[in-house]
Formats: C-alpha cells, sequence, structure tokens
C-alpha cells in the first residue's frame, strides 16, 4: 500500500521539476535546432517519398548523373538515373528506423542489466559489470565489423548487431544509480514493507533514474546512425537495391570525381540526423539535470 | 602504491581472460567460418572439407579450440593466418606501425589545437569563439568520418589536387617529406574527433582550475595574464587530460579503422576488414586481443601517469 503510495508521491514532485525541465530545454537554442531538425526530418521521410512522382527503384536512363538543382530532380540522379531525393528519403525511412530501434533494444538491455547488477550487488553485480567492462576493452566499432560481417545483413540483423554493442554505457550509468538510488530511505521503506525486489527496481528505482537513461537513450540515436551508415558503407550493412544513407555513399565512391553530389547529399543526411539527435541529447542533459553546470 | 599497482595488474589480468573470451565467442560463434572459402573451390569434396576442417581444429567443441587457443597465447604463440600461413604477430606487427603512425599524427594535432581552442573558450566564457567552438566541436562529433574522408579527397585531391588521395607513400619514393604529405589528410580527418573531445574536455577542465584560489593569488601578486594562465592555470588544467587521454583509446582506435578504409591507408583498421573478407580466425583475434591490450594498458598507465604528475591523488 505504502510503496504505492511512495510511487505517487515521486510522481507528484515529478511534475513541476518536468515544467521546469521543459523550459530550460526550450532556452537552450541548439537542443530546439536540433529536435526541429529531427522533427523536420521524420516528416519529410514518412510523406516524402509519397509527393514526389518517381519511385526509389524507378530508373530513367535518360537522366543518368543529372545534377542536382537543374530539371526534374531537384537533387540530381545517380548512375541509372534513379532520382537522389526520393531515395535519400527512404534511406531516411531505413537508418532512422535502424537509429530508433538499436536505441531502444540496447537501452532496455542496458537497463536491465544495470539495474539487476546495482541492485542486487553482490557477486552478480561484479560479475555483470566485470562482463560490461571487458566489453568495452573493444573498440565498437572493430565488434561491430566482426558481428556484422558474418551474419545475413537485413533490418533485424543490424539492429540487433549494433544494439548488441551499444547497451554497456546504459550499463553503467544505471548500475551507478541503482546503487545510491537504494540505499534512500524510500527504497528501504519499501523493501520493509516487503516490496518484491521487482516491483522496487521497476515502480520504485528506475523512475527516478529515468533523467540519465533518456539522455544516454538520445545520444545512442546519433551512435546507431553513424554506426549503420558505416557497417552499409562497407557493403556489410543494408544491402542495395534497397538504399540507405550508408550504402548510397558507398555507390557513390566510384563517382566521386564525376558526380560528386552523390557522396554528398547522403553524408549531409546523416550529418544532419545525428547532429540533431545529439543537439537534443545536450540540452536533454542540461535540462533535465540541472546539478551539472556545464557552463 | 606497490599494493595499488598489484592488484590493478591482477583486475588487469581478470580483464584480459574474460576479453579473450567474448572475443573468441564473437569470431567463432559467427555462421559460415573459415571454411566457407574452400567450399567454393573447384574438385571441392565433402570429405576433403572434413578433413581441413579437422587439420585446423575446427571440428573439435569450442571450449577445447578456446583453450587450446589460449595455452598457445600464453606462450606467445599467436598462430598462424589462414591466408598466407605467416604468423599472426608478424602480420600485426608489419600493420601497426601505420597505424599508429596515424593515431599519433592526430592526436598531435587534437593536443595541439584542442588545449588551444579549448584553454580560449574557458578564459572567454561565452564569447562568440566559445560558441562557435561549442557549436563546432558538437558537429565535428556527428560528422561520419568517412563520408568527412571523402569530402577532403574530392576538395584537396580531386578539386585543388594538393594532396595524394591514399596511400602511405608514394612508390619509389621513401623521402620523410612524401609521408609526412601522404599523412596530411588522413590525420587532419581522424583529428575532426579527437580536436572535438579533447577540446571540450580542455574547456572544463579550464574552467574548474580558473576559479580556484592559486589563480586569484596569482592575478594578486600582480603577474601578467599570459602567465597566469599558461603557468599557473594551463598547467593545472592538463593533469586530468591525462586520464581523458587513456579513456580515449577505443574511440581513437576505431576511428582509425574508419579512416584507413577511405585513405587506403595499409594500418592494422584495412587488414581487419580484409581479415574479416577472408575469415581469417588467428588474425582477427590477434587484432581483437591486440586492441584490448593497448586499451588496458592506456587506462593502466594513464592511471599511474596522473598520480605521478599530480602529488594531491593518492593511489591506495
Amino acid at each position: 500500500m505504502s510503496a504505492v503510495a511512495g510511487a505517487s508521491v515521486a510522481v507528484d514532485a515529478g511534475a513541476r521539476p518536468g515544467r521546469q525541465a521543459l523550459r530550460r530545454f526550450l532556452r537552450h537554442r541548439l537542443a530546439v535546432f536540433g529536435l526541429t531538425t529531427v522533427l523536420a526530418l521524420v516528416l519529410a521521410c514518412a510523406f516524402g517519398p509519397d509527393v514526389i512522382p518517381y519511385g526509389p527503384l524507378h530508373i530513367d536512363f535518360r537522366a543518368r548523373f543529372a545534377p542536382p538543382f537543374a530539371g526534374p530532380h531537384i537533387l540530381g540522379a545517380d548512375q541509372l538515373g534513379r532520382d537522389l531525393l526520393v531515395r535519400l528519403l527512404m534511406a531516411g525511412r531505413v537508418s532512422l528506423t535502424i537509429g530508433f530501434a538499436a536505441m531502444l533494444i540496447s537501452t532496455a538491455a542496458g537497463t536491465l542489466i544495470g539495474a539487476v547488477a546495482g541492485y542486487f550487488g553482490g557477486w552478480i553485480g561484479a560479475a555483470l559489470m566485470r562482463f560490461v567492462d571487458a566489453v568495452l576493452c573493444f573498440p565498437q566499432i572493430f565488434l561491430l565489423l566482426a558481428l556484422a560481417a558474418f551474419i545475413t545483413p537485413n533490418l533485424l540483423t543490424i539492429t540487433l548487431v549494433i544494439a548488441a554493442t551499444a547497451w554497456m554505457e546504459v550499463a553503467r550509468v544505471v548500475e551507478a544509480e541503482m546503487k545510491s538510488l537504494r540505499e534512500r530511505d524510500f527504497a528501504l521503506a519499501a523493501e520493509v514493507l516487503g516490496a518484491a525486489d521487482g516491483f522496487i527496481i521497476f515502480r520504485e528505482l528506475l523512475p527516478n533514474a529515468m533523467a540519465p537513461i533518456i539522455v544516454a537513450a538520445t545520444l545512442n540515436v546519433a551512435r546507431a546512425i553513424l554506426l549503420e551508415a558505416y557497417v552499409s558503407f562497407l557493403g556489410y550493412g543494408i544491402q542495395p537495391p534497397t538504399p540507405s544513407w550508408g550504402n548510397m555513399l558507398n555507390n557513390a565512391q566510384e563517382y566521386l570525381v564525376s558526380a560528386p553530389w552523390l557522396a554528398i547529399f547522403p553524408g549531409v543526411m546523416i550529418t544532419l540526423a545525428v547532429t540533431g539527435f545529439n543537439f537534443v541529447g545536450d540540452g536533454l542533459r542540461d535540462a533535465l539535470d540541472p546539478r551539472l553546470d556545464r557552463g | 602504491m606497490t599494493g595499488f599497482l598489484f592488484r590493478r595488474l591482477v583486475q588487469s589480468i581478470v580483464l584480459l581472460w574474460l576479453v579473450s573470451i567474448i572475443g573468441f565467442a564473437v569470431v567463432h560463434l559467427a555462421p559460415g567460418g573459415p571454411l566457407a572459402q574452400f567450399t567454393l573451390a573447384p574438385g571441392m569434396t565433402q570429405a576433403e572439407l572434413h578433413r581441413i576442417a579437422h587439420q585446423m581444429g575446427l571440428d573439435r567443441p569450442l571450449p577445447v579450440q578456446y583453450w587450446e587457443w589460449l595455452r598457445r597465447m600464453l606462450v606467445g604463440n599467436w598462430g598462424r593466418s589462414y591466408q598466407d600461413n605467416e604468423p599472426v604477430l608478424w602480420v600485426i606487427g608489419a600493420r601497426l606501425p601505420a597505424t599508429l603512425e596515424l593515431m599519433i599524427a592526430s592526436t598531435l594535432i587534437a593536443v595541439l589545437l584542442g588545449t588551444w581552442v579549448g584553454v580560449m573558450g574557458a578564459v572567454r566564457r561565452y564569447s562568440v569563439f566559445d560558441q562557435l567552438a561549442t557549436v563546432g566541436a558538437m558537429i565535428g562529433l556527428s560528422i561520419p568520418t568517412f563520408w568527412f574522408g571523402l569530402v577532403v579527397i574530392y576538395i584537396f585531391s580531386v578539386l585543388l589536387g594538393w594532396l595524394p588521395p591514399g596511400n602511405l607513400h608514394t612508390i619509389g619514393d621513401n623521402s620523410f617529406l612524401d609521408y609526412v604529405w601522404h599523412l596530411i589528410a588522413p590525420a587532419m580527418v581522424l583529428a575532426l574527433v579527437t580536436v572535438a573531445i579533447w577540446s571540450r574536455y580542455m574547456r572544463s577542465s579550464m574552467l574548474n582550475v580558473i576559479n580556484q584560489d592559486f589563480v586569484r593569488t596569482a592575478r594578486a601578486k600582480g603577474l601578467p595574464e599570459r602567465v597566469v594562465l599558461m603557468r599557473h592555470a594551463l598547467r593545472n588544467a592538463l593533469l586530468p587530460m591525462i586520464a581523458i587521454a587513456g579513456l580515449q583509446l577505443p574511440s581513437l582506435l576505431g576511428g582509425a579503422l574508419v579512416t584507413e578504409t577511405v585513405f587506403t591507408w595499409p594500418g592494422m583498421g584495412r587488414l581487419f576488414l580484409d581479415a574479416i573478407g577472408y575469415r581469417d580466425y588467428p588474425v582477427l583475434m590477434g587484432i581483437l586481443m591486440l586492441s584490448a591490450v593497448m586499451v588496458i594498458a592506456s587506462n593502466l598507465a594513464a592511471d599511474l601517469l596522473y598520480a605521478a604528475a599530480d602529488p594531491r591523488i593518492r593511489l591506495q
């Protein structure tokens, strides 16, 4: 009973800081810019392809290497005469989906592992955290390539592989939070009242650790988009003809001299998306954690 | 101090053992395996495949294979490359200098440029320069390294013709200048991220220091601002950067791999990709283990250096 009351008190107290956090976030000009960029990209990728009169696989040999900003193909066309803009937007669907999905999976996994390690501590906690330390000893890209090269690449497997190499930081953050939170009075009260471990972890402690998790998750989206682009660029990721920003760059490398726009636009899209999420993450950190004066 | 060193060494060895299990699992659990390349060879029979698998020890259970690998590793035998039967250490050793060259060059750029940007940002906090540096660092961290490499090649090699589009040096030209000329573009590309990170940390470290009493004292003594900043503040602000430098090694190694792929740079990153394509398990394991050793060693070295440089830190 009282454990439930404790939880609702925490929510009540969270309402006003929530509005304060929103105000702090909106004052952060770069964060607002980042959020706008992300929303614009998502909307463009969601609805853009329906507006453009070409399909992403529509081949028009007369338009081969059509330059941008001249003629019916707004951003030009590639070596098969496929419209670059519609391909960029379709690729955005793939890349953004992978970014979000990998973030969700890696954050969930990292939170679970970190929560268990931080809450139970002892040898379980030590073993889990040494495992985290060990995985962090590998440069993420080495691990990612070693995994990605050996699987059949598709949307699902690439997402899983990226998530598998990106959960460790969340686990560390959550473990540290749980360790300190579980000594607080409200957690001890819940324990004394006989609340189950799962209840204490998910209903009492985790809601109070949401701020750093949300920040880490946002930055993870940015990282996942970068990683997907790189793996696809090397040919181990999303396979053509399905476009992704990474494999479009791979293809454009050959035509760097004759048709540089094929390489420039996908890179700009990646940079926009990643910058957007990084700015949002930075703004969230300032907004959600006022203790941190990062200047 | 000795106690600390001993405990950290034991911890590092346990960590390395964990790392080796994870690395082995990642490499060996993957489907396909090194036999995949033989299956397509003309005249290949199932019996022959089995014979090769047996010869390579691939038909034994994984824990046994791991144990064999570990036992050989412990006596310094890293195995032989499947590709050309050269010893793994020799293969990696041939590629390591190119990667180190790239990493050292971009670290130098990061330390010089990043320190300057960070210090200027901290001293003139919230100035136009500071805000531009903040935004710039953020964008630098967001630009995909491989794409930035392509852009640099397009601008400086294709359009301007100032820099070569790749490779370690011109064939037949072994002069020092030629090496430097080839190093500029890839080092610049790898430095984009390192400068961004270094300048951010430098700025906050400097901000921490310039509000402390000893800096105020130095100013109160009437020392010129330049001396206060360079001799008093900067020296102290650089101390925590030793630890930061140690922690940045994994991302620096990863960044080097990415840069190498764009600039056809014959380093460890390219070797890693070749080894993946060829399912060259011993070389893959060798590179994974070597990079983990480098990461663990640099963390340990950073801790020790930090303590040696700053007498306020007591290691126990």
